[in-house]
């Protein structure tokens, strides 16, 4: 059967050249990037290389770079990390607890994470929440900012509805805080696993202290993420054993997989020619499904939105029972609705816009990537009708 | 995350036996919340056998809900279709499982539902007719009811 890969915000197919680049890492090329030996700094170099490409790609110093093995591991270390060094600073005095600012619609590697420290009593957090079309206000920024404020954790592009969020302009309410109250340590961390593709993710323009970016959404290898620390920025590590990546990632380095994170990088301002291509076919997959099938609509801002997502509901039908029709015609899509989670609750981020239970069980996620092809999207609007059409005559909500 | 599911689940889920709405039915079990993503619905119509005992005639379902609802929901039809009353009545909902070959740990709830909705759809007609009600069945509609009342107050 024909296969079509409609989930490439889940994971993406490892490039040929990064594939390439790789290998010899896997074979001859061995070596422990600490040893002083020949084979050894055959694999330093690697990685230094594949340092300068992710800091070209972040317009930063090499050494602001640090190779994390997963971007969950890497959002991780930088909520942890930084409230680890609040805690330290305020041990012995009487300060209030450290305040984060966060969205209601992250990724559970920082959702769960705050809600956790929270929990926990070592933090306080707030929860933005975000407009019907999924962005943070400013003015909730402004509102949420106080004296004891650490880390403000947002995410650049929503994975589950790709939408944007302003992360400049964030930065600018963080640094007029600052202004105002000289005091103030508040840092600013984004992950960026999902605009790495299509978005600026110049450090500077953003105005970020912290950024987590991940491999394997990038056309690169799974288990490898980055995390970018501005210089001046001072973070605790959370894992113990080494003075790997100057002790924040220790463990002996996946010269494999950074080679091939490094690789990955340089090919996406390689192939930001092919993003007009990609929302063009986007845009022909949305508007195909808009007007071919009554009770459909898109979820979150369709204008303020990564090229490649379309997160569509149909009203009626049940999101993993379309899933799982589709995959027996060959597309793979995901779902944010509740039967496919693992758990009862619906997708947060959907529950976040206020469509509602039955609209967030009814989501289908679709999210191209650069080797998606016309005749494929073609195929999923000749095929998502009949399978809709089905699905309804059995389903009792009309 | 999509789950490992058996070939026969498969089957139902594809070509559904017995959905649809019913016209005139004697009887009508719903089921499950929007809120938790299943909701099914159970239609019965109620005939006589030769020995003249009350049967289940005809059986159809409506379910918005994952494969494994609307496989349990097929399956369900399948194996109560042409019993006694009596004998849907004690239908022990495990036999949907075994029918379908498995369901994963996580999606038995949805075997439970299909069982449920069978409860409510005998319940149904039996109130209607002004049947005597056996306890057990009873006591589960019961419990349904203020399930179904506690998740409106919860949400």
């Amino acid at each position: 059967m024909q296969r079509i890969y409609l989930d490439n915000s889940a994971t993406t197919k490892i490039d040929k050249k990064v594939f390439r680049a790789m290998e010899p890492y896997l074979k001859q090329d061995f070596g422990n990037a600490s040893s002083l030996h020949w084979f050894g700094q055959n694999a330093h170099e690697a990685i230094t290389k594949s340092r300068q490409q992710v800091a070209d790609f972040l317009g930063c110093n090499f050494l602001e770079v640090f190779f994390i093995d997963s971007a969950t591991i890497s959002d991780n270390l930088a909520i942890m990390g930084v409230v680890k060094q609040a805690l330290r600073q305020n041990s012995g005095q009487a300060q209030k607890k450290p305040h984060i600012i966060t969205s209601q619609i992250e990724h559970p590697a920082v959702l769960e994470l705050v809600e956790h420290l929270e929990k926990d009593g070592q933090i306080e957090a707030t929860y933005l929440p975000v407009n019907r079309e999924g962005v943070v206000k400013i003015e909730d920024v402004e509102k949420a900012i106080k004296e004891n404020t650490i880390l403000v954790s947002i995410m650049y592009a929503n994975n589950e509805i790709g939408v944007i969020q302003p992360i400049a302009e964030i930065a600018k309410v963080i640094k007029s805080f600052k202004l105002r109250v000289p005091s103030s340590k508040v840092l600013f961390h984004i992950d960026a696993v999902q605009g790495a593709n299509y978005l600026d993710c110049n450090v500077d323009k953003l105005g970020v202290d912290l950024l987590t970016l991940s491999g394997h959404k990038i056309y690169g290898p799974k288990g490898i993420g980055v995390l970018y620390k501005r210089k001046g920025v001072e973070i605790e590590p959370i894992i113990f054993g080494g003075h790997q990546e100057r002790g924040l990632m220790p463990g002996t380095e996946n010269t494999t997989t950074i080679v091939g994170l490094g690789k990955a990088i340089q090919q996406v301002s390689s192939f930001k020619f092919q993003v007009s291509k990609i929302e063009e076919l986007r845009n022909k997959l949305i508007d195909g499904i808009l007007n071919s099938i009554s009770g459909t609509s898109l979820n979150g801002s369709r204008e303020n939105r990564l090229p490649n997502n379309a997160n569509i509901s149909f009203s009626g039908v049940e999101g993993e029972s379309i899933l799982m029709a589709l995959d027996q015609k060959g597309v793979a899509v995901s779902t944010g609705s509740a039967c496919a989670s693992g758990n009862l609750d619906p997708s947060h981020v959907l529950m976040a816009l206020g469509v509602g239970v039955e609209r967030a069980h009814s989501s289908i996620r679709f999210t191209l990537g650069k080797y998606n092809t016309e005749k494929e999207i073609d195929y999923v609007l000749k095929i998502l009708p009949g399978i809709i059409e089905k699905l309804r005559k059995i389903s009792p909500l009309k | 995350m999509p789950l490992p599911y058996s070939k026969k689940v498969i089957q139902h889920f594809n070509k559904p036996h017995n959905y649809g709405k019913m016209k005139n039915p004697d009887g009508i079990g719903e089921v499950g919340n929007i809120i938790c993503g299943d909701v099914m619905k159970l239609y019965i119509k109620v005939g006589q056998n030769k020995k003249g005992q009350d049967i289940i005639k005809d059986i159809s379902f409506e379910t918005f809900g994952c494969l494994a609802a609307i496989a349990s929901s097929s399956m369900l039809t399948d194996l109560v279709k042409g019993k006694t009353l009596e004998q849907a009545i004690s239908f022990d909902r495990k036999e949907i499982v075994e029918g379908l070959g498995s369901l994963p740990p996580i999606k038995i709830h949805c075997s439970v539902l299909a069982g449920d909705a069978l409860i409510e759809a005998i319940h149904s007609y039996l109130t209607k007719n002004k049947k005597p009600i056996p306890q057990a069945l009873n006591k589960r509609h019961q419990q349904l009811a203020k399930e179904k009342q506690e998740i409106k107050e919860t949400h």
